[in-house]
């Protein structure tokens, strides 16, 4: 009587099974388990989207680092170079500067060589005027006579043979 | 035929399977044995002796037969006993290749004791007999020729347990489904959270581990066949009347669980699973002569032990409790005073094995899945690793 087989039971077992298997699995199981996944899904997506959102800022902040050392270094670059360029320049103006007040100096002294030269001429001609017309108006009274004049061309010619001999 | 109706409503198989020993019995052992002689004691003194019932023979009244009470309950019936001498009456169908359909209610019996529409009642089967209507089954005569060709697909207390459970299924589960809909990927609520970890269960401990990556398509039947068992499992726990039938402890209904089990296994088997069992690689043809039987008739053995375990496993339980319950009758027919007094300790065994009986109801449902989807898992298994050097 426990065990006995009862086709009723299998009979009406076997469908209402079956039918429960289909129903559930049309409307039940399929979307339960589609939904269970695609909330799964969601969560790792989010996670791995985290995760990636994670490594871009850690990777934004190395490159932020890099960024920030390497404008330091193009700051302290461009600062020694305006510092060389500006004491190149100071060089190039004091030497230009130098080279305008030695060519000025130079010229001042030349000029004043040629003004102390021409007026060193000036001067020699004046005083060789004056010493012929000074000696011209000694050799007037002088000469005024014939003896003297005689005198004074013979001791010349004595001169003369003094400096032959 | 109930000769005795439990006060308790014994119908209800709050029943449970003693499957270890009581923690702890060892120091609370001699004291129940002491409270047990002194209940006894002062109720049966209480009481004053009284003959067996058969003896003093007022109304006939036969005396108390445990084995029938236990099968009566925990087989099957046409007509679902209530209380005292109420059964709801279920419909009779009767396929019969000569007669034709018969439909009428099991009322029409009149308790099993009469005739109606060329049928009656014979031990709880529906046997043909040619006597008219209205005839005392003693009178009737058992018609073999016509009893053969009759197909009794009646539904009966356990076909109406489980149609009432396939009912409360489709509720739970359209229910659990119309919140996932409206839901969407959003958190679950109510029923449906209590549901969503039993089904991540399912997925995750059981199909997913045994089957591998071609789990999905097992997962409504493995679903199905879990949450199937569980709920026929707890709706047998429940003593009240559209609950109550013993659906899953009936080998009929563990059967047909079995052969669905059995022939998803044959479909979806492969060159592999059909090689492992016809001829095993890698073993000496000469023991292949004794393997391959073997083999074959795992195939069949495994469903059948699925089948078995269930329906022993559930059926053992409900046999335990009514045990119980039949001790207060067999002692009270003994002194109407030691039948109160056993109904005592009856009871606290009862809350026990009810508890023990809920674990039960779903480790049975569990090792159903869990073993069914081992099967498929190697019927669906694609690579095996074999040590090819045997030379």
């Amino acid at each position: 009587m426990l065990i006995e087989f009862s086709f009723g039971l299998i009979f009406w077992m076997t469908i209402s099974f079956l039918a429960v298997l289909f129903i559930l699995r049309k409307f039940a199981w399929k979307p339960i388990l589609d939904t269970l996944h695609e909330r799964e899904q969601g969560i790792e997506d989010a996670l791995n989207e985290a995760k990636k959102a994670r490594e871009e800022i850690a990777t934004m902040q190395a490159g932020n680092e890099a960024l920030m050392r390497e404008a330091r270094e193009e700051r302290e670059v461009l600062l020694r170079e305006a510092r060389e360029i500006r004491d190149k320049e100071i060089a190039a103006a004091k030497d230009k500067a130098k080279a305008e007040a030695d060519a000025l100096l130079a010229r001042a002294q030349e000029e004043i060589r040629n003004e102390k030269n021409a007026a060193i001429t000036e001067m020699k001609n004046q005083v060789a005027e004056l010493s012929i017309q000074i000696a011209e108006r000694i050799l007037r009274d002088k000469l005024a006579d014939g003896a003297a004049q005689k005198a004074l061309v013979e001791k010349v010619m004595a001169d003369a043979d003094k400096h032959l001999s | 035929m109930h000769a005795r109706v439990s006060p308790f409503g014994t119908d209800g198989y709050l029943c449970a399977r003693i499957s270890g020993a009581v923690p702890s019995a060892s120091h609370v052992k001699p004291l129940l044995r002491a409270a047990f002689l002194l209940i006894l004691g002062v109720l049966s003194s209480l009481f004053p002796v009284q003959a067996s019932g058969s003896e003093e023979g007022h109304h006939g009244k036969e005396p108390f037969d445990p084995g029938h009470m236990i099968m009566g309950h925990v087989g099957d019936e046409h007509g679902w006993h209530l209380f005292g001498h109420t059964t709801l009456p279920l419909p009779i169908i009767a396929y019969n290749t000569e007669r034709g359909l018969s439909v009428f209610s099991s009322g029409r019996f009149d308790h099993g004791h009469k005739t109606y529409g060329g049928y009656m009642l014979q031990e709880g089967k529906l046997v043909a007999t040619t006597a008219p209507d209205g005839t005392p089954v003693e009178e009737a005569t058992r018609d073999e020729a016509l009893t053969k060709a009759t197909w009794d697909i009646s539904i009966t207390k356990n076909v109406a347990g489980m149609l009432t459970s396939v009912v409360l299924m489709l509720l739970i589960f359209l229910s659990v489904a119309k919140g996932y809909r409206t839901r969407g990927t959003g958190a679950p609520k109510g029923l449906q959270s209590f549901i969503e970890p039993i089904i991540l269960f399912v997925r995750d401990d059981v199909a997913k581990p045994n089957i591998g990556p071609k789990y999905r398509k097992f997962m409504p039947f493995l679903l199905t066949v879990f949450f199937f068992i569980l709920i026929n499992n707890l709706m047998g726990l429940i003593p009240i009347a559209p609950f109550g039938a013993n659906v899953t402890g009936s080998i009929s209904v563990t059967f047909a669980l079995a052969v669905f089990t059995f022939l998803i296994t044959l479909y979806y088997g492969n060159r592999h699973y059909w090689g492992h069992i016809l001829a095993m690689p890698g073993v000496p043809k000469p023991v292949l002569l004794i393997l391959t039987p073997v083999e074959i008739l795992g195939v069949f053995l495994r469903p059948a032990i699925l089948m078995i375990r269930l329906f022993a496993n559930i059926t053992a339980g409900h046999i335990i409790v009514l045990s119980f319950f039949a001790l207060i009758f067999i002692f009270g027919e003994i002194n109407a005073g030691l039948g109160w007094g056993v109904s005592v300790f009856t009871l606290v065994f009862t809350v026990f094995m009810s508890m023990l009986e809920l674990l039960v109801a779903f480790i049975q449902a569990f090792v159903f899945t869990f073993l069914s989807a081992m099967y498929f898992g190697a019927a669906v298994e694609e690579h095996h690793e074999h040590k090819e050097s045997l030379v």
